[in-house]
C-alpha cells in the first residue's frame, strides 16, 4: 500500500537510487586514484589562464562532478583582474600571438608570483598525466568505462 | 621481495605458454556473493558436459569448496602440501564420484594466504592446464595476496556479482585489478526477478551498465541453491532444477557449445505460482 502511494507520487524506486549512487561513488573511486593528475591539471589550468588574466592562484579549485549523464570538470578560478601580467619565462608561441597593448601590471605580477613558483616544476611532470589516464593502463581502461557508463542509459 | 614482484606481474599474460586447458579464475572482490557456489556448480556442469575439470580452492585458510561440493570427508592433502612437496598432485586431487571427470584440489585450512608462493602456484596452475580441459580457480574475497595468487595463473576471469551496490563496487575494482590481458566475463548471481520488476533491486542491465562486461549468465536467487549446498550436491547436477539448468547453460556458453544470449530469470506467472511449487 505504502509502495503504491510512493509510486503514485513519483518516488524514485530504490534500484534507481542504487544505480545513481553507484555511478557517483565509482566516479570518485576512479578519480581519487589519481589525485596527482587532478593537481597537475589544476596547475596547468592556472598557468594557462594566468597568461591572460590575473588569477587568484591560492584560491583555485578544480573538481569533477557528475551532471545528469555526464562528468563535468568544474574549475573555480577567481580572476583578480583582466590586466595581462608580464609573461614569466613565456612558453613558446605566447609572446608573438598574445594580444597587443597592456604592457604590464605591477599589481598583477604580485599575484602571479604566487602562481608561478609551482608552475615550472609541475609543468614537465604534468605532461603525461594531462591526458587523464593515470599511471597504468588498467586504470585508464576502467576510467573510460565510467566515462562511457552514462552513455548507454537511454532514460 | 624483489623476486616476488616479477612473477606476480609477468606470468599472467606473457610467460604462460598456450596449453591445452583453460584456466579460469572465479572472483568478485566482495565476499559472500557466491564465488564458491559458482565455482562448484560450473565445475560440475562442465564435467557433466564431458570436459575434464579440476577445481582449485585458492582460499587458503578459509577452505570451503570441498564442503560445498560434498567432498570434505575425502580431502587428504591440500594445495600447500603439493607446493611444498609433501604430497604429489595425484595424491591431493580428489575425484568426485558423481562426475568422475571432476577433481578438486583443496585449500589448506590451517595456513595463511601469504604462505602461498605466487610463482609456484602459477606453475601449478600451468601443470594442471596440461592435464585438464578446465582449471577453475576459486578466488578468495579481497584484493590482497590471496587474490593476486589466484589470478596469476588464470588467463580468463569470471566476475561474480550480486545486484547490490557493495558487490558492484567491488566487482568494478576487481575488474580494474584484473587488467587488460584476460578475458573477463560476468555472472550476475542471486537475482530476484520480482524485486527487479518492482524497482527494488538492481537489474542485470543496471549492473552491467556499470561494469560493461560480456554477460556469461544470470543465476536467480533460488532455494535450490541453498538446499543443494546443505546437502553437498551441486545444483548443476540436478536435472529438474531451473537454477541447475542456468548453470549448465553457462557451462555450454563457456565451452562454446552454445552461443545463445544468457537468459534473464523471470518471475513466475500467476499460474505457475498457483500450481508449481518447485524451483
Amino acid at each position: 500500500m505504502f509502495e503504491f502511494f510512493n509510486r503514485l507520487f513519483g518516488a524514485k524506486p530504490s534500484s534507481a537510487m542504487a544505480k545513481e549512487r553507484l555511478r557517483l561513488v565509482l566516479l570518485s573511486d576512479h578519480l581519487s586514484l589519481a589525485p596527482d593528475v587532478v593537481e597537475a591539471l589544476k596547475n596547468d589550468l592556472i598557468e594557462v589562464i594566468s597568461r591572460y588574466c590575473e588569477v587568484d592562484a591560492a584560491n583555485c579549485d578544480v573538481t569533477f562532478e557528475r551532471q545528469d549523464k555526464q562528468i563535468a570538470m568544474l574549475a573555480n578560478i577567481p580572476i583578480l583582474g583582466m590586466q595581462r601580467p608580464k609573461p614569466p619565462a613565456p612558453p613558446p608561441a605566447t609572446p608573438p600571438s598574445a594580444p597587443p597593448g597592456l604592457p604590464d601590471g605591477n599589481a598583477a605580477s604580485a599575484a602571479l608570483a604566487t602562481a608561478t613558483p609551482s608552475a615550472p616544476d609541475t609543468a614537465p611532470a604534468a605532461k603525461p598525466p594531462a591526458k587523464p589516464g593515470g599511471a597504468n593502463g588498467r586504470r585508464r581502461r576502467r576510467k573510460q568505462g565510467v566515462q562511457g557508463a552514462p552513455r548507454p542509459q537511454p532514460t | 621481495m624483489v623476486n616476488n614482484v616479477i612473477p606476480q606481474e609477468a606470468p599472467a599474460t606473457a610467460a604462460i605458454p598456450q596449453k591445452r586447458g583453460r584456466a579460469i579464475v572465479v572472483t568478485s572482490g566482495k565476499g559472500g556473493v557466491g564465488k564458491t557456489t559458482t565455482t562448484a556448480n560450473l565445475g560440475a556442469a562442465l564435467a557433466a558436459g564431458g570436459a575434464t575439470v579440476v577445481l582449485v580452492d585458492a582460499d587458503v585458510g578459509l577452505r570451503n569448496l570441498d564442503i560445498v561440493l560434498g567432498l570434505e570427508a575425502r580431502v587428504r592433502h591440500h594445495v600447500l602440501d603439493v607446493l611444498e612437496g609433501q604430497a604429489t598432485l595425484d595424491d591431493a586431487l580428489v575425484t568426485d564420484k558423481r562426475v568422475p571427470s571432476l577433481r578438486l584440489l583443496a585449500a589448506a585450512q590451517t595456513r595463511e594466504k601469504d604462505d602461498v608462493d605466487t610463482a609456484a602456484f602459477t606453475e601449478l596452475i600451468g601443470t594442471l592446464r596440461d592435464r585438464f580441459d578446465f582449471v577453475l580457480i576459486d578466488c578468495p574475497a579481497g584484493i590482497e595476496k590471496g587474490f593476486t595468487n589466484a589470478i596469476a595463473g588464470a588467463d580468463e576471469a569470471i566476475v561474480v556479482c550480486t545486484p547490490e551496490v557493495s558487490a558492484v563496487r567491488d566487482a568494478d575494482r576487481v575488474v580494474g585489478l584484473l587488467g587488460e590481458g584476460r578475458k573477463v566475463t560476468l555472472i550476475v548471481n542471486r537475482l530476484r526477478p520480482a524485486l527487479v520488476r518492482k524497482g527494488k533491486m538492481l537489474s542485470v542491465d543496471d549492473v552491467n551498465d556499470i561494469l560493461h562486461l560480456p554477460l556469461l549468465g544470470v543465476i536467480a536467487d533460488a532455494p535450490d541453491v541453498i538446499v543443494s549446498t546443505n546437502r553437498g550436491e551441486p545444483v548443476a547436477l540436478d536435472a529438474t532444477s531451473l537454477v541447475g539448468e542456468a548453470y549448465r547453460a553457462i557451462a555450454r556458453r563457456i565451452t562454446g557449445a552454445s552461443t545463445a544470449a544468457p537468459e534473464i530469470p523471470r518471475e513466475k506467472t500467476f499460474f505457475e505460482k498457483l500450481f508449481g511449487s518447485r524451483s
